[in-house]
């Protein structure tokens, strides 16, 4: 055991950069999918049938082919003869993450912005509001809320799918395992130390989503702040509305959306 | 020459069969892993309700761990660990382990969903747990689940070509040979990918339907 724990500090460098790695991999490929998510999102809900087509064929194609054959569709196939696009492979995961998970995203955007009530949009146009002040002043800040709960799922699923660039010669996580355990050849010992960093990683994110939510919502009127939150010390009055869960929170940040409109 | 064509029919033709072969083995995945997950979560899903902390506690870290760490990564480790079993049955099994600890909170939430009446009319009648559990509540629980299960037997079948990483000649792999023996990486893999289309899109359109229905 001391063995293999001598073999793992000595690849702690090593380690750094497959966390890196994954890192941006999930960073970029978060970027790209957000951006896509709010093209399509926005796309599947335009009246004219230009845009509403394609964004709904873009998506459904995206949805329905699997991440792996994409990204290695990416890899093997765009440099060879029609297209001749040869493709950095972090540049190949990023995109492939991105738009497969924009796709989904997309669907997300599209389904919060819908479940704004719809007295929120007559209002909005009642006061003559131009569509963009609209869209940022009063459906986004209430769609926003609903949305990071769903990103924060994705945002996971994009990490754990990012450990495919170790097959398009990447030096990510998943690599780092493989390597970890062909110096020490024990498999246990090396792919625990993976699966926890990949947890870790995972589980810092979904912190950071949940921060994000605890201030989106707060910034609705309908949670207490992020301080509160993290104060140590229950607040009485307000940390209780956080406390209750995510279905009484979800239906008075709908009653406090109507509220404030 | 055929070398320079961009797209040739004939190669996309020829590994046609190879792919539904594989296809076979995917759907064989899907199905299997389906099952086992489908059982395990609503089993996982029961248990983190008992409200025994020696074992919530733990279950509950295992299914966060589970949920948020590569499936690729797991494949992987469970077929070196163990070696005795056919990888296909390895694939089946982690698939299904992976997607049960999705599955138990969409069990979760159709249990939450079903109305405290119904919890307090089950003990006003006296009746006892195991027909409160099998007569009353998950009824009308699994009905409300059925989308969520559709949904995720698609997104499993597409995560089916994870496989290749434990050497399960699945459809993915199938076009993954084809193309390392005949160098039509184009046809192969762009085939396998149109036909993962022509299967997951009619089925995601049909769990929409079954989702509109139910709702």
């Amino acid at each position: 055991m001391s063995d293999n724990l001598q073999q793992f500090v000595d690849l702690l460098p090593q380690l750094g950069e497959g966390i890196l790695v994954t890192l941006q991999l999930t960073l970029g490929g978060a970027v790209l999918a957000l951006l896509v998510a709010f093209t399509l999102g926005f796309g599947s809900r335009a009246h004219t049938r230009w845009a509403r087509v394609p964004s709904r064929v873009v998506v459904e194609f995206f949805r329905g082919t699997s991440l792996v054959v994409q990204i290695f569709w990416l890899y093997y196939v765009l440099p060879l003869p029609p297209f001749y696009v040869e493709l950095d492979p972090l540049a190949c995961g990023i995109l492939a993450l991105g738009l497969n998970y924009g796709a989904y995203a997309s669907e997300v955007v599209r389904g919060s912005i819908n479940s704004v009530a719809k007295g929120q949009w007559e209002a909005a146009i009642a006061l003559d509001l131009s569509p963009v002040h609209r869209l940022r002043r009063v459906i986004m800040p209430q769609a926003w809320p609903l949305m990071i709960p769903m990103f924060t799922n994705l945002l996971i699923q994009l990490v754990k799918g990012s450990a495919l660039a170790a097959y398009i010669s990447l030096h990510d996580l998943n690599f780092f395992t493989n390597e970890l355990r062909e110096r020490t050849s024990d498999t246990i010992f090396s792919y625990t130390v993976g699966l926890l960093c990949y947890f870790v990683v995972a589980y810092l994110l979904t912190l950071a989503m949940n921060a994000l939510e605890v201030r989106a919502k707060n910034r609705l009127g309908t949670g207490p702040t992020l301080r509160e939150v993290l104060r140590l010390a229950p607040v009485q009055t307000t940390a209780d509305v956080g406390a209750g869960g995510p279905a009484p929170a979800a239906t008075t940040a709908s009653k406090g959306g109507d509220r404030d409109g | 020459m055929d070398e320079t064509s961009a797209w040739s029919w004939e190669h996309a033709a020829a590994v046609l069969p190879d792919l539904l072969e594989g296809l076979q083995i995917t759907v064989l995945a899907t199905v299997v892993g389906m099952v086992i997950a489908s059982v395990l979560g609503l089993v996982v899903a029961m248990v983190r309700r008992s409200g025994l902390r020696v074992v919530t506690i733990p279950v509950g870290f295992l299914v966060e761990f589970i949920r948020s760490t590569p499936l690729l990564v797991q494949l992987v480790f469970a077929n070196l660990l163990f070696t005795q079993f056919p990888s296909l049955t390895i694939g089946c099994v982690v698939l299904g382990v992976h997607y049960a600890t999705y599955m138990s909170e969409v069990y979760r939430a159709g249990i939450d969903a079903v109305p405290k009446g119904q919890w307090e009319a089950a003990v006003a009648l006296d009746l006892p747990r195991s027909r409160t559990w099998g007569a009353v509540v998950l009824p009308q629980a699994i009905r409300n689940t059925l989308p969520g299960l559709g949904n995720y037997a698609v997104s499993m079948f597409k995560e089916t070509p994870f496989l290749f990483a434990i050497a399960v000649v699945e459809m993915y792999t199938a076009a993954q040979q084809y193309g390392a023996d005949t160098f039509r990486y184009m046809e192969a893999i762009t085939m396998a990918g149109l036909l993962f289309l022509l299967v997951s899109y009619p089925t995601s359109l049909l769990v929409r339907r079954l989702e509109n229905r139910l709702a």
